[in-house]
């Protein structure tokens, strides 16, 4: 596990391939420059090699996704860089009037190929405006593509499809995740779960502890919330032996509900987990088509693990109290497994 | 034709479009919005002259027909997007508000405009295509702190961008004294930009200055801040004017068409008349008899 990289050498060792392989790119945001190289340094040394495709800018989000709309219609594919993910609430003009209508409402004559890279995610005592998981705000907006990173996907892949796509693409990061090894299936296993990643431009991947022979339940979940419920999973085999498949999906928006839909037909329950508040929230939508799509499969009600609809406090237990943890997500799945833990 | 007909001509094509619109809604023969440009169409017949529609890029507001008029000449297109017809410019999808046709742009939400025409001039500078990438705004999106965030912006990198603030002194129904504090060409001055502050509809002055303006941008690479005091005649949009008939009365004696007619010879003048009432009544044919967008 040591020679694995983590994940924020692996997002800036792609960074500085794209810029190698591509001449259209240029990296802007707050405090990019090196030696700084940006808040959690995915950006670091990148001004010292490209001095002129690094552009640092004023705090001023809510122009810079507009600054980025207007440089991808002229043919750039900027990656513009939120320091916090809290922040692109000073963004929704653009991203709802601007950056995901550009290319309907002008007829198709255009595109908006640009990245906005941005981390979400709490349990680092920031408090309620820096740890929040706003990219249920970004699931109501047709015409943009969302995508979570977690620590088991391909993330130089990830971000460089993203780079090479011709939408506008809201690539989530994580703030623990950054710090954690990329930790990639190897052989088909990561540890003793089997793995299956689907040969879509950005994957899901689907965990299984029994080689998808079914199990209780399957797990639906995304980005930071990935290590918590592969825990919760592991410690439902070690200790109930209640077998679980959990679907990681990378493509929230257009919502990836294939891997989830084959993996429900053969467990027959779903819990869905998210870091983000449960109102609204990406597990409602995935709830709702679930149950749409997988009625006949479903013998209970879908779960939702969420966190809870507040602020998230900076003091460490007040936080942990708010997020949802590992024992959400077993009482989620022992409610639609119908088993006592 | 002298450079004062084809700007005659310019103007009364715009005016003429934009009467014909209110008319045609009038008639319920177009749903939906228009916010006409009758009274201003000196500012765009001026600024617009100096720009080249296969380099330049004009980035408009909700107030964006005689801009386009100017840019691209495609009265068709732009009547039929309106009356909401599959030739439209943008398929009937895009409506009064948001047009797009080559380097035209236009979208409805105030000072939503001004950051991506500040990425436009950041891409082009980039691209060292020498394009000048002008944008309009009215005094109302004064209001808007996403503008001042790309003057500063616009200023600290040096960009290619001519700012057209056109204030025609309402921002809707809401007089500029209730809306915009201090002096509005101070606030492209603050933040390093050059600036210029014209108060007339001749659109004589207004090429003059436009002309200066432009150079400007174009040979230094830096951006403009170009104040432009009007008036429009017509209400903000339909049936929401509340101004004083006797203000509007006092402004429609400084009409920039009859500014610009006086100086023109009559029989040409009655020519050029002539000519456009017969393009605007063949548009309006070809447009009606255009397909249903979605039928």
């Amino acid at each position: 596990m040591s020679g694995q990289p983590r994940c924020v050498q692996v997002l800036n060792g792609a960074l500085a391939e794209i810029f190698e392989t591509r001449d259209d790119v240029i990296l802007l945001g707050e405090d990019l420059l090196d030696p700084y190289g940006g808040a959690f340094k995915v950006s670091e040394g990148l001004s010292d090699r490209w001095p002129e495709r690094v552009l640092t800018t004023p705090i001023s989000e809510a122009s810079l996704f507009g600054v980025a709309a207007g440089m991808a219609l002229r043919g750039r594919r900027p990656i513009l860089e939120i320091m916090f993910g809290d922040f692109i609430a000073l963004g929704f003009d653009q991203i709802v009037n601007g950056i995901s209508k550009f290319r309907e409402m002008f007829d198709d004559q255009v595109a908006v190929p640009l990245v906005v890279r941005t981390p979400m995610g709490g349990r680092r005592g920031y408090g309620p405006t820096h740890s929040q998981s706003l990219e249920k705000l970004l699931m109501g907006v047709p015409g943009i593509v969302v995508v979570a990173t977690s620590e088991c996907h391909d993330l130089r892949a990830l971000l460089v499809s993203a780079v090479d796509d011709d939408r506008p693409v809201f690539l989530i990061e994580n703030k623990l995740m950054y710090g954690r090894p990329n930790r990639r299936p190897v052989g088909g296993y990561l540890d003793e779960l089997r793995v299956v990643e689907t040969e879509t431009r950005y994957p899901a991947l689907t965990f299984s502890g029994s080689d998808f022979e079914g199990g209780a339940a399957t797990i639906v979940t995304y980005g930071g919330m990935l290590p918590i419920v592969l825990e919760a999973a592991t410690e439902l085999i070690l200790e109930h032996e209640v077998f679980c498949e959990v679907v990681a999906l990378s493509q929230l928006l257009p919502l990836d509900l294939e891997p989830v839909v084959e993996s429900v037909a053969r467990t027959g329950a779903c819990v869905t987990a998210e870091e983000g508040g449960l109102t609204g929230g990406v597990g409602a939508e995935i709830a709702a088509r679930v149950q749409e799509r997988s009625w006949g499969d479903l013998r209970r009600p879908v779960q939702r693990v969420a966190a809870h609809d507040g602020v998230i406090p900076a003091a460490r237990e007040l936080e942990n109290q708010a997020l949802p943890g590992v024992r959400d997500v077993i009482d989620a799945v022992a409610a639609v497994a119908g088993v006592r833990i | 034709m002298t450079l004062l007909e084809r700007q005659y001509e310019q103007m009364l094509t715009i005016r003429r479009f934009e009467e014909t619109l209110l008319r045609l809604f009038s008639e319920g023969k177009l749903t939906g919005t228009t916010h006409t440009y009758i009274g201003q169409e000196a500012d765009a017949v001026g600024v617009i002259a100096h720009l080249d529609p296969e380099r330049d890029v004009v980035f408009s507001n909700h107030r964006c027909h005689g801009h386009y008029i100017a840019f691209t000449g495609d009265l068709f297109g732009l009547l039929s997007e309106v009356m909401g017809r599959s030739t439209g410019t943008c398929g009937g999808k895009g409506g009064s508000q948001h047009l797009h046709r080559g380097n035209f742009y236009s979208n409805g939400v105030q000072g939503s405009i001004v950051p991506v025409s500040t990425g436009i001039a950041l891409a082009e500078k980039e691209k060292g295509t020498g394009a000048v990438t002008t944008v309009f705004v009215g005094d109302g999106t004064l209001g808007q702190g996403a503008l001042y965030e790309c003057l500063n912006m616009a200023s600290l990198w040096s960009l290619p961008l001519l700012v057209v603030v056109e204030n025609n002194h309402y921002a809707q129904t809401t007089p500029r004294h209730l809306a915009v504090a201090g002096d509005i060409r101070a606030r492209g001055a603050a933040f390093g930009i050059e600036t210029d502050e014209l108060d007339s509809t001749d659109v004589e002055e207004i090429h003059s200055a436009a002309q200066r303006a432009v150079d400007h941008v174009r040979t230094t690479g830096r951006p403009f801040f170009l104040v432009l005091h009007t008036y429009r005649f017509s209400p903000h949009s339909k049936g929401d004017d509340f101004r004083d008939p006797e203000e509007i009365a006092q402004r429609r004696a400084h009409d920039p068409l009859l500014v610009a007619g006086a100086r023109l010879d009559g029989d040409v003048r009655a020519r050029i008349d002539e000519a456009v009432e017969r393009l605007i009544a063949e548009t309006v044919e070809a447009a009606e008899a255009a397909p249903v967008a979605g039928a």
